[in-house]
């Protein structure tokens, strides 16, 4: 009590920082307020899928007796969509970035005439409408044989991803200085080597995001699925819970353990690879 | 670049006159240097074919087709006997034509506007400081990153007019249950909403990365000015912020143009032809009546659409650069 005089300003200070404290948690509150409605519906999809009936959409708010009914029955309709999608997307992944990790250096590294025109060509490609790729395709499929395949989806899907890959990894590549790399050319690397020893593994966090979302992009790919394919042979799970949604409507809890499982690669990846969704929500559209 | 020219022009001039032994490493200088620009071009040439083969091929194959009377018999007999414009006049004389062109518009502009207000308002927010800030932030991204055709089912069971969640809430509320996806009324505002719900997450992301791309000092400055809260919102945030609303704008519209998953899931282009967009008519011509050729003229109205918006966005950007 005598030191009073002393421990005032102290207190003073305190009682404003608790102020702040209690200021900036109330934004946190609110903040988890807006992330609960923007994610209701997730939360929805995950209670309907473990309600019992058939007919969740009486279900209760929270799965009070959760049954894993819809499951059974989504894994036996759909295992073999989901492991056929899972393919395709392994197989987007490699050959998108394949395909655009060369290109992406080169338009970072190298001086071409044309890179202008090529970039224009790159950002006018993303704006093509899907059903116009899907148009033309299902023609040059059908006569080529690649409808109901694996490698032809594959080959589609990619068109979804190669452009956005080649700028975002572009974007990273420009920033390699030269030097690094000429240093090895005088050691006798080829352009080749210099690139896989060199430029890949400084750039690989850049990869790692467009690989990500290349997987994402095909994975969740419906209009391709749609349109290229024509038997149950070859069936992605986004047709399949297309399909489900005309036929089963009935049987909401497989329809949404379906659901569910489809939105595996999303969730696992936004809490597993975070910093890499973030780059690449960002990075993608501002160039 | 011009170095790389200079010293091959230069070279050879000054070598002209040299004895003979300066032929050889110059020609396999020369060799080298060829050699490694065919190893440069090499490294582009899996994506050029690529973008050639399935973005400049359809494109054209799409002009073609929409000029052929093109169908299922085509693909056994390979006939597709040109028609001139007669698929152009058969789109926009059919009676969907000016309905879906309507709701294009307002799928697009409905959606835009809402995805980018809300978006707008909770990157206003995610700015202030605040423990969690970044995880709630990321989390956001969620619907975002969904398939699109998981959301139009999970929507779909919100929405349903007898048990949804939805019409349960509002009737705790006293409101009478919404025929959200069954009645022609409804229907495009509902998708239109559900679409709000998948774009807000993109929209905070670029708003709030180039809120965080302007200056604190010139909030400081406008504070002393007097510009507090709207004001220094009209005032600072806005004009600086326009060249990236520019873009996230007219990403959106070019994006939302070609959406075909979310309708087809939610309502299939019903009812009564309610939610009937661009997109929808080429691919239900297409891929439901198998008149490619009609379907191919859709899509090309479609792609002038978005052409347009390239063209717009195209200036936007390069105005932004050169600022």
């Amino acid at each position: 009590m005598t030191i009073a005089p002393v421990v005032l300003p102290q207190h003073a200070a305190a009682r404003r920082r608790q102020k702040e404290n209690t200021r900036s948690a109330g934004y946190t509150v609110l903040g988890i307020v807006f992330l609960g409605i923007m994610l209701f519906p997730v939360y929805w999809m995950i209670n309907a899928s473990l309600q019992p009936s058939g007919n969740t959409l009486t279900a209760d708010i929270f799965p009070f007796n959760p049954s894993f009914a819809g499951y059974e029955k989504a894994i036996a309709d759909q295992g073999q969509n989901l492991v056929t999608s899972l393919l395709i997307s392994l197989g987007t992944v490699a050959l998108s970035l394949a395909i655009a990790a060369p290109a992406a250096y080169a338009l970072a590294q190298f001086r071409f005439r044309w890179i202008n025109v090529a970039l224009l060509a790159i950002i006018i490609s993303q704006m093509i409408p899907g059903i116009v790729i899907a148009n033309a395709l299902y023609a040059a499929y059908n006569d080529i044989g690649l409808l109901n395949s694996i490698p032809g989806l594959i080959l589609a899907d990619a068109s979804h991803a190669i452009p956005f890959a080649i700028l975002i990894m572009r974007a990273f590549m420009i920033g390699i200085p030269p030097s690094i790399v000429e240093a090895a050319r005088v050691d006798g690397a080829g352009l080749v080597r210099a690139f896989v020893s060199i430029v890949v593994p400084i750039s690989r966090n850049s990869i790692i995001t467009a690989g990500l979302f290349a997987f994402l992009f095909s994975w969740s790919d419906f209009l391709f699925a749609l349109t290229l394919t024509t038997t149950e042979e070859v069936r992605p799970v986004t047709l399949g819970i297309y399909q489900y949604l005309g036929t089963q409507v009935s049987n909401w809890s497989a329809v949404m353990a379906t659901a569910v499982l489809s939105s595996i690669p999303a969730i696992v990846l936004l809490i597993l690879a975070q910093k890499y969704i973030a780059a690449g929500a960002t990075g993608g559209a501002v160039k | 670049m011009s170095t790389t020219r200079l010293t091959s022009e230069t070279a050879p001039a000054d070598r002209a006159g040299a004895p003979r032994r300066g032929t050889l490493p110059r020609r396999s200088l020369k060799r080298q240097f060829s050699k490694e620009n065919i190893t440069k071009v090499l490294f582009v040439v899996p994506a050029a074919l690529y973008i050639l083969l399935f973005f400049g091929y359809p494109v054209v194959k799409n002009i073609v087709m929409s000029l052929q009377d093109y169908t299922t018999k085509t693909f056994f007999t390979g006939e597709a006997p040109w028609v001139g414009i007669e698929n152009y006049v058969t789109v926009i004389s059919s009676n969907l034509f000016w309905p879906s062109l309507i709701n294009t518009a307002l799928f697009t502009i409905g959606s835009i506007a809402g995805q980018f207000v809300i978006g707008l308002a909770l990157a206003a927010f995610f700015k202030r400081r605040f423990p969690l800030n970044n995880f709630l932030r990321s989390m956001l991204l969620l619907p975002w990153l969904l398939p699109l055709i998981v959301a139009s089912a999970t929507w779909r069971s919100i929405l349903d007019q007898d048990s949804g969640i939805l019409n349960r809430f509002l009737g705790t509320l006293g409101i009478e249950a919404v025929p959200w996806l069954t009645d022609p009324s409804v229907a495009l505002t509902a998708v239109i909403l559900v679409n709000i719900w998948i774009g807000i997450p993109f929209n905070v992301t670029i708003l709030y990365g180039g809120l965080q791309d302007i200056p604190d000092e010139l909030y400081e400055a406008g504070a002393l000015d007097g510009a507090t809260g709207w004001k220094a919102f009209w005032h600072i945030t806005w004009p600086n912020l326009r060249p990236v609303v520019s873009v996230v704008l007219l990403l959106g519209v070019v994006y939302t143009l070609k959406v075909l998953d979310i309708i087809l899931g939610l309502t299939n282009g019903g009812p009564a032809n309610a939610t009937q967009t661009l997109a929808i008519r080429s691919y239900q011509e297409s891929f439901v009546n198998f008149e490619f050729g009609v379907g191919a003229a859709f899509s090309n109205i479609l792609i002038l659409i978005s052409l347009l918006f390239a063209i717009i966005y195209l200036r936007a950007n390069r105005r932004q650069v050169d600022e």
